[in-house]
């Protein structure tokens, strides 16, 4: 069954004499994991509503390399890496917006030792950038009066200072935006970062995901948001640790936006 | 005269002791690579007046910051009153800058009165923290035995010093009450100094003026000698931080901290395939081993960071892995890391000035590819350090050394390297199939 979703692929697009003003980087997570796919479509849908003209890779978009690189495979890395900015630089990509905080780092921060220049902006930004222009106006819809708590992404927060963007988004629903103990610069790890996701953790005591689900649980909250596939993940498994998921739903806030608005 | 002499043999000895020392730290430090450092000099400094002048990274445990800087503090104004005591002691004057600065020199005086008094509190706050009330991040196991025994020395050392000075003022006083002031010339009066013009009567008030001048003078000396002490026992210390933050905090990374180095020497190989064109970056007849095995395969900026750690945890508390019970401890990365150069140091200087290999390496001898293995990435650490230091680019280079040069990371690694070359994905997923979730309902 066809979704209702405009896609273009970039080759098409161009190839059709068109060129788009933001290329959407899906990422792994986001082409490939089922969960993670559903943020993907809610990205789209908030893309499609604005009309705003963008493309994706498709078939020619390769992991960014971020896995590799941060465990230590920087040759893998740099193929990747080569590889996507072969393709980019050959069809003119100037601006990006990523689904993924890992994409948003290595193609915002790494890419440009290897010839990649970009403007990029993580999918929160854009959807900020969206509101402040006026562009895209949002209600709280089913969201209204709910408590929410923000984890912050590693990535996004830490990595590149990114903490405003993803609240100032959330703060449009009309919902009690909640804090934890160790938010923003202090934020706690969801535990897949550094290529957990992809192994087992080491012995210790407890797992990371289920100490930070913990603390996010603690606050009761309606919906724990998330900026990223990996931490959404994490987090979702954490509350299921708990036994919470009736109560408590992880959603990325693109889909708190696409599902408070109907879109 | 004859303690003129002392006193400048004392100088002399412990200033050469010292700065012997600080050579060894510095040849230790340059034996790691060359490193480039992006920013300007003016963010620089602001970096360095802001963390490690204004302590602006202190100040996210606001209690801890404000005991801690007083001690600073202290520390720091109580140098002007070390140059008058160099003066005194080498000329055999008493108080030489009383009379030429007057009014000024009782402000003065009563200043590092004042700031003595606040670094006395903090000292015994920080004692009993880490000693009664066993903060788990002061209570590791990476510091039992020497680690413990150094903080716990350096407290010590200045309660001692704090009270030296409060003897020496305080007889002092009473001795300039009763007209008996070293400096005959004074006549009597008080000096007027916040505290001891208060304490010096209270406590020695009662005794006879030759057991005042004893006490004034082991007061004297004591403090002298504590402050010499502290300066050839510091290169050995943690406490080189009160140093060297200055320094590490002017080298600081100043780019994102997601951003992780380019390794040149393999974009050398990868490039090549892209653009016939590239010109190789590194020089192929001189081959770097990838990543790092040993403190010489780290940057000078990284042993720097091992010398100017403090051991005080805040990266280790607020490590992820380390708070799930995991082996890592961004801490003991740091201290491993001076320790195993510490060891590389005495080998250069037991053979005449090279290293003679010892079969050992900071890798595997001192931090376990368990501990490597567990890390999030996440900069935790690296946010929480209040002078800048960097335990997470160890830890990715020692990865980066055990993925390309021995090919040693757990298996899944193995299957995720395999799936992204493969396949462009971490996954076993076709490329072909990156777009279906399009039309997937």
């Amino acid at each position: 069954m066809s979704s209702n979703l405009k896609v273009p692929i970039l080759s098409e697009m161009l190839a059709a004499g068109e060129t788009p003003d933001i290329l959407f980087w899906v990422g792994c997570s986001g082409s490939f994991d089922d969960r993670a796919k559903k943020i993907t479509k809610a990205i789209v849908k908030i893309l499609n509503h604005v009309n705003i003209k963008f493309a994706i890779l498709g078939a020619e978009e390769g992991c960014t390399g971020d896995p590799a690189k941060r465990s230590g495979n920087e040759f893998l890395y740099q193929m990747q890496a080569m590889q996507n900015i072969t393709v980019m630089n050959g069809y003119g990509v100037k601006k990006i917006v990523t689904g993924c905080p890992h994409c948003f780092n290595t193609i915002k921060n790494e890419y440009p030792a290897l010839g990649g220049n970009y403007e990029v902006v993580h999918h929160t930004q854009l959807v900020q950038e969206l509101i402040n222009q006026g562009k895209l106006t949002v209600s709280g819809g089913a969201f209204k009066g709910k408590k929410i708590v923000f984890h912050d992404p590693c990535y996004l927060g830490r990595a590149n200072d990114v903490y405003e963007a993803p609240r100032d988004v959330i703060s449009k629903l009309d919902v009690e935006l909640a804090e934890m103990k160790r938010s923003k610069a202090n934020g706690f790890c969801c535990g897949a970062g550094g290529a957990q996701m992809f192994k087992e953790a080491e012995k210790g005591n407890k797992e990371v995901n289920v100490e930070r689900a913990e603390e996010a649980l603690e606050l009761k909250p309606d919906v724990i948001a998330v900026g990223c596939p990996f931490c959404n993940t994490m987090m979702t498994d954490g509350v299921k640790h708990f036994n919470k998921e009736e109560k408590t739903k992880v959603l990325d806030v693109a889909e708190l936006i696409a599902n408070a608005n109907d879109l | 005269m004859f303690s003129s002499i002392i006193f400048i043999l004392l100088l002399l000895a412990s200033t050469i002791f010292f700065i012997k020392n600080v050579k060894k730290i510095k040849r230790n430090i340059l034996l790691g690579k060359d490193v480039q450092f992006e920013g300007s000099r003016k963010e620089r400094l602001k970096t360095m007046l802001l963390v490690a002048f204004g302590q602006q990274k202190m100040f996210a445990k606001p209690l801890p910051a404000i005991l801690h800087f007083f001690l600073y503090a202290a520390f720091v104004i109580t140098q002007v009153e070390l140059i008058e005591i160099i003066v005194d002691g080498i000329s055999g004057h008493h108080r030489f800058f009383r009379e030429p600065l007057g009014g000024f020199y009782t402000f003065v005086i009563s200043f590092i009165e004042i700031l003595s008094v606040l670094a006395f509190i903090g000292t015994v706050a920080f004692l009993a923290r880490r000693n009664l009330l066993k903060l788990p991040r002061l209570n590791m196991k990476e510091l039992l035995g020497w680690p413990m025994m150094d903080a716990n020395l350096i407290l010590i050392m200045e309660i001692i010093l704090i009270c030296f000075i409060f003897m020496m003022n305080g007889a002092d006083e009473v001795l300039y009450n009763r007209g008996m002031s070293h400096a005959s010339e004074y006549g009597s009066g008080s000096f007027n100094f916040s505290i001891s013009k208060f304490i010096g009567p209270l406590i020695y008030g009662g005794m006879s003026d030759g057991g005042l001048f004893v006490i004034e003078r082991i007061g004297w000396w004591g403090h002298i000698i504590m402050v010499f002490s502290f300066l050839c026992y510091l290169p050995f210390s943690k406490h080189l931080h009160i140093v060297l933050a200055f320094p590490n905090t002017y080298f600081s990374n100043l780019s994102s901290k997601g951003k992780f180095s380019t390794l040149d020497s393999v974009t050398d190989v990868v490039a090549p395939n892209f653009d016939t064109a590239y010109q190789p970056k590194t020089d192929p007849n001189n081959p770097q081993r990838f990543g790092v095995k040993d403190v010489q395969d780290l940057t000078w900026k990284n042993l720097l960071d091992a010398y100017s750690c403090t051991e005080c945890g805040r990266c280790t508390s607020a490590c992820p892995q380390n708070a799930t019970g995991k082996l890592l401890s961004p801490r003991k990365i740091m201290m491993d890391t001076r320790d195993r150069l510490e060891e590389v140091g005495k080998n250069i200087d037991l053979n005449g000035g090279t290293f003679v290999d010892d079969g050992k390496s900071l890798l595997r001898d001192y931090i376990s590819t368990e501990e490597i293995w567990a890390c999030n990435t996440c900069n935790a650490c690296v946010q929480a350090c209040p002078v800048n230091i960097n335990p997470l680019e160890i830890i990715v280079e020692m990865r980066r050394y055990l993925v390309m040069e021995e090919s040693q990371n757990p298996s899944e690694l193995t299957n995720m390297f395999s799936n992204l070359e493969n396949n462009g994905a971490p996954w076993q997923f076709s490329p072909s199939d990156r777009a279906n979730w399009v039309n997937e309902a």
